[in-house]
Order: C-alpha cells, then structure tokens, then sequence
C-alpha cells in the first residue's frame, strides 16, 4: 500500500500545481527502488521538502538513465529553481548538465558523483565510503581496548566501490593494532542469505570459539550472520561482537535486543544538506564547497536502538 | 528388479565419482570437512551444510529436469522463488499460520509455471523466450508484493520450514530428499517419464503416438513452478524475510547446470533426476571449497569456473569416446560397450 501510495505520489507531483504558489520549485530526480535504502532515502527527501515549504517535482527513473535525462529536461523546460539528482551511472551527464547550466538551473547531486566537469553542478551530497569503514575499525580498536581479538569479515559485492572502499577503511583503522586480526574474509554479496551461508562456513572453519568480531560491509549481511551464529549455539552480540554499516531499521532491532554491537549510518538524508546548501545559494549566492560529507554516525548499545528502530522502520527501508 | 537398480547405478556412478573428488578436494582443504556432530539440537558440520545449501537448486533441478527432457527450459525459476517467498512472507505478516502461506506460495508457484506451460505448449513460444517473460517480469512482482523491502516475519512454523530441524537434521534437506524421491517414483513407476521422453525425442512423432504433449508440457511447467516456489519459501524462511531483489537471483542457472552436471542432454530425451540431485549436490560441493579454501572472494568464481570446466569436459561426448576407444583397444570386449552405448544416447 505504502508503495502504491509513493507511486501516487510520484505522479501527482508531475502535475502543475501551480495552485501550490510555493516559494521554490525543485525537482528531484531519483535513480528508483533498488534498494530499502534509496525507499528511504526518497522518503526522506519528501518530508524534508515538505519541511521547508518547498514543492518537490519527484521522478522515479526505474534505474534508467535516459529516463533521467528525460526528467531533468522536463524539469528544465518547468523552470524549476534548481535540481536535485542522483546519479544512477557515472558516465554521460555532460549534455544535459550543459542544458540546466545554460538555462541558470544549480544541480546537486545526491549519494553518487559523475563523472563531468565539475564546474556543470553545483556540489555534490555523498558519504565517504572509507571513513564509514574506519569508523567501524575504530570502534572495534576501542571496544576490544589491546586485547587479542580475530576477526571474519563480510564483504559487499566484489569489486563494487562500497566493498573496495568499507574494506580499505577499515583495514585502515586496525592497522598498528596488532591485537586485532582479520582470519577470515569472504563476500556476502550485501544479501541476508549470503551473509548467513557465509558465517556458517567460518563458524566451521575458524570454530566458533576462535571468532572474536564479525565486520560486515552491510547490515543486512550481519542480520544473516546472526541468524547463523544462533544456530551454532553462540550468543551474537557477546560470544561474536558484531560491527556492520548502514543502520538499517533490523540491525537496530538486533541491537536492541543484544544481538549486534554497532553499526555506522549511511543516513538516507541526503536532501537535508543539499536542500541547506540550495536554499542558501538562492537566497544570497553563497557557493557551497563542490563536496559535501554526510555524517557517518556510529550507533552502539548506548542508544536507544528500539526508539531507532520504531522511527526508522517506515521510512521505507 | 536388481537389474533396474543396477541400471540406475550405472547411469549415476559418474556423478557419484566427481562429487567424491570434489568432497575430497573439500577435505583437502579442511581436514575437519567430514566431521559431523550434534550440538544446540542439530547436526553440525560442513557436510550437513552442502545438503542443506544445495536445497534450493536441487528443489529447482528436480523440476527443470522434467522440462529439459521434453527439450525446454525454465528460465523463470529464480524469479518465481523470490514471488512465492514474498507471498509467503505477505501472508504470514497478515497473521495467517504457516499452512496457508505455503500453500499460497505453492498456488503461486503452480500459477507461474501454467503460464509458462501455456506460452510453451498453446502459444508455441519457444521455451527460452516464454520463460524470459516471467524472469525479467517475476522480480518486479515480487518487488510490488514486498513493496519493495525486506519483508520480514515471526511465524515459528513458516521458519522452521526452511531454519528447523527434525530429529536434528534441518528441514530442507528432508523436503528435497523427499521431494525428489516422489517425483522420481510417480515418473519411474508410471509411463509418465517415458511419455515425456518421447516428447523430448520427437514431439511430432509422440503427438501421433496418442500422447498428449500439450497437456504434459504445460504438467512439467507447472511442476517446475512449484518446485521453485518450495525453494522460494526456504530460503525466505531460512533468512525469515523475503528478499525480493536477491531470492533465487541467479539461480536458473545453477539449477540448468545441475541438470547438465547430472548428464541430461539439453536436447531432451531421455534423463534421470537423480543424477541431476546429484549434479546440485556437487555444485553446492565446488561453492563449499571455495568457502573453506579461504581465498580471497576475486577468485571465487574462478575457482568454481575451472572446476566446472573440468566435470563438463570428462563427461563431453569426445573425451568419453576417447576413453572408450582407449578401454577398447586395451582389452577386446566387444558385448559390454555396446549395451552402455545404448543406454547413454548423450
């Protein structure tokens, strides 16, 4: 139903409200649902918009580009105030960005960069893959304060970036702590099932005993390695601490009921910042710095993970 | 009787070879790889994991063994699991018990599968592309039936179908066994799998013979819908959400490899089920190496890549003549070649 609801949504939106007479236009031109986190994400950005007063034009380009470029010309061709994009490939913006510059509409860009030149946007919303990485290493540098502690790590999708990047950072963090040792590292494909396939084959073949901490490079992989951890008679949560990255809605269901240590948000609120930034530019011409970091929050059993849980769970996630 | 019995063994004793070299080359990695124990209620150990991961593509296998002999192909398993585990989820969150979600997952199933039957055997579309319909399709409607998330539930009876064990041994492993050993028996023990072969042989011929293909094709379909949809509900229950983005992703393929592992030709005709179950097995086998050899996942499907190569090159028409003509010219037999001759046409 809530899907059916966005869809609506999305549709109406198209419709010139010019009835509306609110103070700035923006379209927002959004990759699709490929995932729990981009549903979030463009919940988010609605009530952020919403926040502010600002009459959000939403299109959903189910994973196509042509069907970005379509709607950024259809936003051009409304006069919209400015736009907000993210990207669903890196390569072949230049042309339309080139028509929005001409025709004095600013671009931001939201959670992935292109590969343009950058004076065609006006800056560019993400979050630093590494650093979210480290932030998990440190923690764990932290949480295990110089004792010995061996760990098995789930990776994303080999070779996508969050994989490469997730795993350099934290490498990165644990480095000069001799105490704290990867075994063990496999990809779990970013996917509940994998993540828990996996686990169970190091549970076999490091022994349950001998695992310290698992870092997966997403929550949902953690969630499937709980499951596996709790079937081999463990307790996940303090036989295996458990870092992963994302806060999803289910980590902190697991937190909350000890199963999980910590995870590192990849806040689904991108808009926040850039609508910030856009607002900003409007009003008195303050150019924002071309790259704006998210903050990658780290979230552990202090919080109040089932008050987390209870709002996060109908952002769409 | 013993005959009959010799003859299976016959036919599976190369799909029993390579899957001891490849859980040999599992021990050789992990020496502990055999040991098996009872710990927290349940059998515990590498062995007991390759029977229960390999459920889902030997549950595909066991239908699209059936579609391959009558010369088609299913392309639409992956996409109906992950339908059939959103039905399944959607229905448990609605508070129905788990009877109902599997049965409305098995409906489902059996739904995909007759529109596939009537595209093939009605519409006369060629398999590969009746099938592509519904596996580009089927991931968007599972998608509409999650609303696009994870869509998790609690009912203990719907997890325990794909989590639980019984008498210690986890519950998919005795669905598949028990799947499979009735599918093999309702088409050894009737004409039925002779009748599909023959459709598989020469479908106009059959036709002519009084079998009545388009009802038997849209039958193979049908069954293989439902056994995607079985595979569909474990491996929703054995995450407790459905995953409509990755449930099944992939995974026709795995299951056509497994029915190609097991020595059933493309070409359809004759096949056995049991060498195909044994051709998941030793694809379930190949990924557990690459789990336990530690290497890192850049060379995963290298690894699984070589490895297949090898088990399709020794069964290749061409290598296998050689050795027959190698065995031949070694020791002059001439009775015993020619009975097997007959008895493998691939």
């Amino acid at each position: 139903m809530k899907l059916k609801a966005m869809l609506i949504a999305g549709a109406l939106s198209f419709v010139p409200m010019t009835a509306m007479a609110a103070d700035l236009t923006i379209g927002f031109s959004q990759i699709g649902s490929e995932s729990g986190w981009r549903a979030a994400e463009t919940t988010v950005t609605k009530q952020e918009a919403e926040k502010r007063g600002i009459d959000l034009k939403f299109a959903d380009a189910q994973q196509k580009q042509e069907n970005q470029i379509k709607a950024i010309r259809s936003f051009i061709a409304q006069g919209v105030d400015a736009i907000l994009l993210a990207p669903v490939v890196a390569t072949g913006w230049d042309d339309v960005l080139e028509e929005a510059k001409d025709a004095e509409i600013p671009v931001v860009l939201l959670d992935r960069t292109v590969d343009a030149p950058e004076d065609l946007y006006m800056t560019a919303v993400t979050s630093d893959l590494v650093h979210e990485g480290s932030v998990a290493g440190q923690w764990l540098v932290d949480e295990t304060a110089g004792e010995k502690c061996d760990i098995v790590e789930l990776q994303g999708t080999t070779g996508s970036s969050p994989a490469i990047d997730r795993k350099k950072g934290f490498e990165q963090a644990i480095s000069g702590h001799d105490n704290l040792n990867i075994v063990r590292s496999q990809t779990g494909d970013f996917t509940r099932s994998q993540g828990k396939v996996v686990m169970e084959s190091f549970l076999k073949a490091v022994g349950g005993d001998n695992i310290c901490a698992l870092y997966a490079h997403n929550d949902d992989m953690a969630v499937g390695a709980i499951q596996a951890i709790k079937e081999a008679g463990l307790k996940p949560g303090e036989d295996i601490k458990i870092v992963s990255i994302d806060s999803v809605p289910d980590i902190h269901l697991a937190m909350a009921n000890g199963e999980a240590n910590a995870t590192i948000e990849l806040t689904p609120n991108m808009a926040g910042p850039a609508l910030d930034a856009l607002e900003a530019y409007l009003a008195d011409g303050t150019t924002p710095p071309k790259w704006i970091q998210t903050e990658s929050k780290l979230y552990t059993l202090k919080d109040d993970n089932m008050a987390i849980y209870e709002m996060k769970k109908d952002l769409g996630y | 009787m013993t005959a009959h019995v010799h003859n299976t063994f016959r036919r599976i004793t190369p799909q029993l070879i390579i899957l001891a070299a490849v859980l040999l080359l599992n021990f050789m990695v992990f020496p502990d790889f055999f040991r098996i124990e009872f710990q927290n209620g349940r059998l515990f150990g590498n062995l007991i994991d390759v029977l229960n991961r390999g459920a889902p593509t030997a549950l595909l296998c066991i239908g699209m063994t059936l579609v391959i002999a009558t010369r088609g192909i299913d392309l639409s398993v992956g996409a109906v699991m992950a339908i059939a585990g959103a039905v399944a989820a959607s229905l448990a969150v609605d508070g129905h018990g788990w009877q109902v979600a599997l049965t409305g997952a098995l409906a489902v199933g059996a739904l995909c599968g007759m529109w596939n039957g009537v595209l093939v055997a009605v519409l006369r579309i060629q398999p590969i592309v009746a099938t592509l319909v519904l596996m580009v399709a089927g991931r968007g409607i599972a998608q509409l039936v999650t609303e696009g998330t994870i869509l998790t539930f609690l009912d203990p009876g719907l997890i325990h179908l794909g989590a639980g064990t019984i008498l210690g041994i986890p519950t998919p492993i005795l669905i598949w066994i028990a799947l499979g050993l009735a599918v093999t028996a309702a088409v050894r023990k009737t004409a039925l799998g002779m009748l599909i072969e023959a459709i598989g042989i020469n479908e106009s011929s059959s036709r002519l013979a009084g079998i009545n293909s388009r009802v038997l094709i849209i039958s193979v379909y049908l069954i293989s819908g439902v056994c995607a949809a079985l595979a569909g509900v474990i491996v929703a229950a054995d995450i407790k959400g459905a995953d409509a983005n990755n449930a099944g992703l992939w995974l026709e393929l795995d299951a056509i490899l497994a029915v190609v592992i097991g020595g059933n030709s493309l070409l359809g005709g004759r096949f056995s089920i049991v060498a195909s179950l044994l051709g998941a097995l030793i694809i379930q086998s190949v990924n557990s190496v690459i789990l336990l050899s530690g290497m890192p996942p850049e060379f995963n499907l290298i690894i699984k890549a070589l490895i297949i190569i090898a088990i399709l090159v020794i069964q290749s028409p061409t290598v296998k003549h050689a050795l027959y003509i190698l065995r031949a010219s070694a020791e002059p037999q001439p009775s015993e070649p020619i009975k097997e001759a007959k008895e493998s046409p691939q």
